[in-house]
């Protein structure tokens, strides 16, 4: 069996491309760089956003990164269900691409935040959170400026019914609304949170845990399943 | 040549820390009776040619799609002169 191809995204100032790629290899994937510029998703079997400062965060966190030549095939694609996970900058491309809903704003302390976070995974039928248990706790890291999540009433409400919130605050960093950290689309197979599991890997290299090594999991059983 | 004006704002409802901050500033800089400061942003256009309908039209369109994300900003476009 050939190993699972998952896409690796770089545009101009991301950042967590590499680290990204090498969680992917350590569960046993094949990484496969993405450039932004290319028309091409190089048939990859899931796509992963990765954080960083994408375009200088001109304008707003993402805005420009969403017209970007790669995102006209992803997004398309991403609606017909491949799996994508962003995380961090790539949360915000992705809910300023209309894949996810609400937006992630300046956070409520006006500080930049880099700290081990804990937080719940709420959801675990998801193409990138099915390795966890329901409520399971964990620890990853985070880091940014820009994270506190915010949608409109109706939204926050339909996420909350829908069972749509997979990632939760234990002690919220940012000010997000209803403690929310990360979320999905109606489908499952679009998944953002600002935390970073691609930081929380290796112990050797000084990460609070490997609880981040299951995204990357969940998405190899999820694609041997399929 | 046209200039037009698109100013964007944090939609009412959304927090803004920025201008809180402001507003928390002043008064340590000596200016008294200011109740809040919301802080937005403002794009000036440079047309090629007149502002008329069909022009301003693509600049709402504009503001739509890129200058505002109307999921937390509001944007207003006028002509300047």
């Amino acid at each position: 069996m050939s190993a699972a191809r998952v896409g690796v995204v770089t545009f101009p100032g991301t950042l967590d491309d590499q680290d990204a790629a090498r969680a992917v290899r350590l569960v046993g994937a094949e990484a496969v760089p993405l450039w932004h510029a290319d028309h091409d998703l190089r048939g990859v079997d899931a796509v992963f956003l990765p954080g960083g400062f994408s375009y200088g965060d001109y304008l707003r966190c993402g805005a420009i990164s969403r017209f970007a030549p790669l995102m006209e095939e992803l997004v398309p694609a991403a609606r017909a269900g491949l799996p994508v996970l962003g995380t961090c900058n790539g949360f915000q491309i992705l809910c300023e691409a209309h894949l996810l809903p609400g937006a992630l704003t300046r956070n409520g302390s006006l500080h930049y935040v880099c700290r081990d976070q804990r937080v719940r995974i709420e959801q675990p039928a998801t193409a990138w959170t099915n390795s966890f248990d329901q409520d399971q706790e964990i620890v990853l890291p985070i880091k940014h400026g820009e994270g506190r999540y915010v949608a409109s009433d109706d939204t926050l409400a339909a996420l909350e019914a829908g069972g749509h919130v997979v990632v939760r605050y234990l002690g919220n960093p940012n000010g997000s609304l209803n403690d929310i950290a990360g979320i999905r689309n109606e489908a499952g197979n679009v998944v953002g949170l600002m935390p970073h599991p691609e930081h929380a890997v290796e112990e050797l290299v000084g990460a609070p845990s490997t609880d981040g090594l299951g995204f990357f999991t969940s998405i190899l059983k999820n694609l041997v399943n399929a | 040549m046209a200039r037009v004006i698109v100013d964007v704002m944090l939609k009412p409802e959304i927090l803004d820390p920025q201008g809180r901050a402001i507003a928390r500033a002043l008064p340590r800089l000596g200016f008294s009776g200011v109740s809040a400061v919301r802080q937005g942003k403002r794009f000036e256009v440079e047309l090629e040619g007149p502002a008329d309908e069909a022009a301003l039209g693509e600049v709402r369109k504009m503001a739509e799609t890129l200058l505002a994300n109307t999921v937390i900003e509001d944007y207003t476009v006028r002509v300047e002169g």
